[in-house]
């Protein structure tokens, strides 16, 4: 199952990085959504996946799932939605000021 | 002694504020003491009995870098040359700058500049003598721009600096190759294991990377080039920089270097032709000058072309002779610099095609002037110490026979010839500069200014450096055993008696040469203007500036073009390339150290419900590519998320699967609220190329995270620190729920870092939908 959730990760990290390549804000946000997805899974598997029970200790359980990525993972999710929530004002401000949200016009001009 | 060098680069942060004052008192006044003090604190070392000194201070012990400053009769030379004319230069400048300049820029890049200098005839260590070494390129470059409302001082300053860093660059090579052979960082130590230097593969880069070093320093053919441009500087530089002391750094470097490397044929080689053809080359284009500057400047390439031919040698006289002529160089060219500099003072130019007469104007400058050019012309009188190493030189040019063989052999038949044809030009320019400024027709039309003598302050220093030539050409031992004897020796490697006299009888072939080039030399200064359309045939056209120009004129146009190239301004295309080479560097490292590996046991079982999730996933996930609505394309990124939190339930995670739940209920709606605003997505116009680029690199990217997945969960190279936090959780953190004691208690101090994120990320969107308003209002 490892090897298909890694595969699984994997995709969303394609995805997510073609999204990023396109010209569209939108599209990049969803791009950057995309790639934390993929980036917590990828860490989930690093502590392998159903060795145990939840990490709640509970008398007589000896076997427990990893706890460190799932730690971090908490950290991310809320840091990620941090990032797309400011990247989706600073999207909406950009079009209210520049008209447009294609990368190719916003791009600087020769002389900056 | 690292005070010495230290004290004055931090007095040089008090001139700033002392010339605030400058209206009042001339800030060189104050800038005088530092110099002077120096030169008084080393006088003491001279004497028959000298004995080198050497202090260690620790910089960076870790890299063997540290202040070994070492003071032998080499360096006692060169720090008394570099204090004693940083006095009279300082002296003299007090004069030649008026308050309206910004003495307090010129005086720190001079003390600067003086600091380094004495840095680098100090130091032991190769790495500090480097530093000091690159720190004179730099205070030389301010001090060649000061006046940088100049073009002319622009280009000669940037001139100088892109050719004597590019030397001082590859001297650092030579230094490191230097320090991995012999394991040290002192030149001492260095010297001492000659023998592996000579026995390296390595040493013809040796000594090619450090004499280039030295060549673009000391201003040898084919660098000589930033010199006269550097005479953009004012006098007072030209006169302490560019004559006196940093062009003899190249010197300095090879008499150091030459205990090390007299034993190696092409070190004879390669020294002798380089400064017997810049003495030639200098000394012959200095004829076809007309800025007193320039002559000057063309003069001093051919004399330090004299001293590095003689350092070549490597004979016992001609090092001596070196080590003399360093000496009297300073004394007749400083003089004749500032003398130069008092000429354009008072009359307003420099070009001596204007001037002409000015004995009966300026007899002081004008006596002052025959001195220095007398004895830089080797004229034979008995008060001339140009003279004496003049003679010496021909002498070390005629016995040059001491262990030479093979295909060195043929230079010894031309050196001397080349010698005598060199002196000849030298003695040719001097006297024209000397006849050219003060005798002949007055045209005082032609002068900006009426000609007059300088006021005393400024002769004062002139006059110091006369007494000077005068003095050691009047009792040449008083130099000699004193200091002369001991620089030669440090150089030389063993003990260097040489009892100077003048007169050494009419059957010397020394002198004979002297009467040769003087005989010649009187005969071709009558005739200058019937002879001077040899210029026209060399160097015609050819010009060295030219080549220099046209290289830098290219680079320009070429580094232009490849920045150009790959800068953009494309977000997009910054993006990829950063990713393309992630892609290939992680690719290629991972295959190099065998890092892929894949392994099958101890696997979690497959289920269909999770194969059903990942599917579905999968399959939303392509789907926002191809999606062509807003709300699709946010409702399939929704299905993703939801797909995370359902896996994240089966692999018994609960707080994850929660934590998810709610933010992706909260991202999708955020989403809805803006894609209201947001343009609508277009359909992908992109060329057929663009979109093959951005598929493989993202393809490739997903292949290599799948790989580094899967073998970061089959590899275990360590244990798992996860159970100490399982064991602890109770015990230290007072609960149950691991993830959260990890979260609160273990890493708390991330998860505040995480809030002030968070916090500061609200800041951001609120000031952002805030700004809006403000100016809608308006």
């Amino acid at each position: 199952m490892e090897i298909i959730i890694s595969i699984l990760a994997g995709t969303l990290f394609a995805t997510g990085i073609y999204n990023l390549l396109q010209k569209q804000l939108l599209r990049i946000i969803i791009g950057t959504v995309l790639l934390s997805h993929g980036a917590h899974l990828f860490i989930l598997t690093m502590g392998k996946l159903k060795t145990g029970a939840p990490p709640i200790l509970i008398e007589g359980v000896n076997e427990y799932t990893d706890p460190l990525p799932q730690a971090l993972i908490l950290t991310s999710i809320v840091i990620s939605f941090g990032i797309t929530s400011l990247l989706l004002v600073l999207a909406y401000r950009t079009v209210n000021e520049n008209n447009t949200d294609n990368m190719e016009q916003l791009r600087g001009n020769e002389h900056e | 002694m690292i005070y010495i060098v230290l004290i004055p680069l931090l007095l040089a942060c008090f001139i700033p504020f002392i010339s605030k004052f400058k209206d009042k008192i001339h800030t060189g006044i104050f800038v005088f003491i530092i110099p002077f003090t120096i030169f008084l604190y080393f006088i003491r070392f001279i004497g028959n009995e000298f004995s080198p000194i050497h202090q260690t201070y620790k910089w960076i012990p870790s890299l063997d870098i540290n202040f070994n400053f070492y003071l032998d009769g080499l360096s006692l030379l060169f720090v008394l040359l570099i204090s004693g004319i940083g006095a009279l230069v300082v002296l003299y400048s007090i004069y030649y700058l008026d308050n309206s300049e910004r003495l307090g820029h010129f005086y720190v890049y001079l003390i600067m500049f003086m600091a380094a200098m004495l840095g680098v005839v100090l130091s032991d260590n190769i790495f500090v003598l480097y530093t000091f070494w690159e720190l004179t390129s730099i205070s030389s470059f301010l001090l060649i721009g000061y006046w940088h409302f100049n073009e002319r001082s622009r280009y000669g300053a940037m001139k100088s600096m892109l050719i004597t860093i590019f030397g001082g660059l590859s001297m650092f090579g030579g230094f490191i190759l230097l320090s991995v052979i012999t394991g040290t960082t002192s030149i001492q130590a260095m010297i001492a294991q000659a023998d592996i230097i000579l026995d390296s593969k390595y040493l013809p880069l040796i000594l090619g990377f450090i004499l280039l070093g030295a060549f673009t320093k000391s201003a040898q053919f084919p660098f000589h080039i930033w010199l006269p441009d550097a005479m953009e500087a004012p006098t007072p530089v030209s006169a302490y920089l560019h004559s006196a002391t940093m062009v003899k750094a190249g010197l300095f470097l090879v008499a150091r270097f030459s205990p090390i490397f007299s034993g190696y044929e092409w070190f004879f080689i390669i020294v002798s032709i380089a400064g017997i053809v810049t003495l030639c080359w200098g000394s012959y284009m200095a004829v076809r000058q007309t800025d007193l500057k320039a002559i000057l400047a063309f003069s001093t390439i051919s004399q330090l072309g004299m001293i590095m031919a003689m350092l070549g040698f490597g004979t016992k006289i001609a090092v001596f002779a070196a080590v003399f002529h360093i000496l009297n160089h300073a004394t007749f060219k400083g003089s004749l610099f500032m003398v130069a500099g008092i000429v354009d003072h008072e009359t307003g130019t420099r070009d001596i095609r204007k001037l002409g007469g000015l004995l009966t104007f300026m007899p002081m400058t004008a006596t002052l002037a025959l001195f220095g050019t007398f004895s830089m012309a080797g004229v034979p009188l008995p008060f001339l110490n140009g003279f004496y190493s003049k003679e010496l030189f021909f002498d070390s040019a005629i016995h040059l026979t001491e262990g030479i063989s093979g295909t060195a052999s043929f230079l010894i038949q031309v050196i001397p010839y080349l010698a005598v044809l060199g002196s000849i030009f030298t003695f040719v320019y001097s006297l024209y500069f000397f006849f050219g400024v003060f005798r002949g027709k007055t045209q005082l039309n032609q002068l900006p200014k009426k000609p007059h003598e300088a006021p005393f302050g400024m002769l004062i220093s002139p006059i110091v450096l006369v007494l000077g030539v005068i003095l050691i050409g009047l009792f040449p031992n008083l130099v000699n055993g004193t200091f002369i004897a001991h620089a030669a020796e440090s150089v030389y490697g063993s003990e260097v008696v040489k009892e100077l006299k003048f007169w050494h009888g009419i059957d010397s072939t020394a002198f004979q040469m002297s009467l040769v080039v003087v005989g010649i030399g009187t005969i071709l200064v009558s005739t200058r203007k019937k002879w001077n359309g040899v210029y026209k045939l060399l160097p015609g056209k050819l010009s060295f500036n030219k080549a220099y120009d046209w290289l830098i004129s290219m680079l320009d146009v070429y580094s232009n073009r490849i920045t150009r190239s790959y800068m953009t301004g494309s977000i997009r295309f910054y993006f990829a390339a950063i990713l393309a080479t992630t892609l290939v560097v992680t690719f290629t490292f991972m295959f190099v150290t065998n890092g892929f590996t894949i392994q099958f046991n101890e696997l979690a079982e497959v289920t269909i419900v999770e194969i059903a999730v990942v599917l579905l996933m999968i399959a939303a996930a392509i789907g926002t590519i191809f999606t062509k609505h807003n709300v699709a394309a946010i409702l399939t990124v929704g299905v993703v998320g939801y797909g995370v939190a359902i896996l994240f339930v089966i692999y018994r995670a609960p707080d994850l699967a929660l934590t998810q739940l709610v933010i992706e209920t909260v991202s999708v709606a955020l989403f809805l609220l803006c894609f209201y605003h947001l343009p609508k997505l277009e359909k992908n116009d992109e060329t057929l190329s663009t979109k093959t680029i951005n598929i493989f690199i993202s393809v490739g990217f997903g292949t290599l995270l799948t790989l580094i997945a899967i073998a970061s969960h089959s590899t275990n190279s360590f244990n798992k620190i996860s159970d100490y936090f399982i064991e602890t959780s109770h015990s230290l953190g007072g609960g149950d729920n691991v993830v959260n004691v990890i979260l609160v208690d273990m890493r708390g101090l991330d998860t505040l870092f995480e809030i002030a994120v968070l916090g500061i990320a609200a800041l951001a969107i609120y000031s952002m939908i805030n700004l809006r308003n403000n100016k809608e209002e308006k």
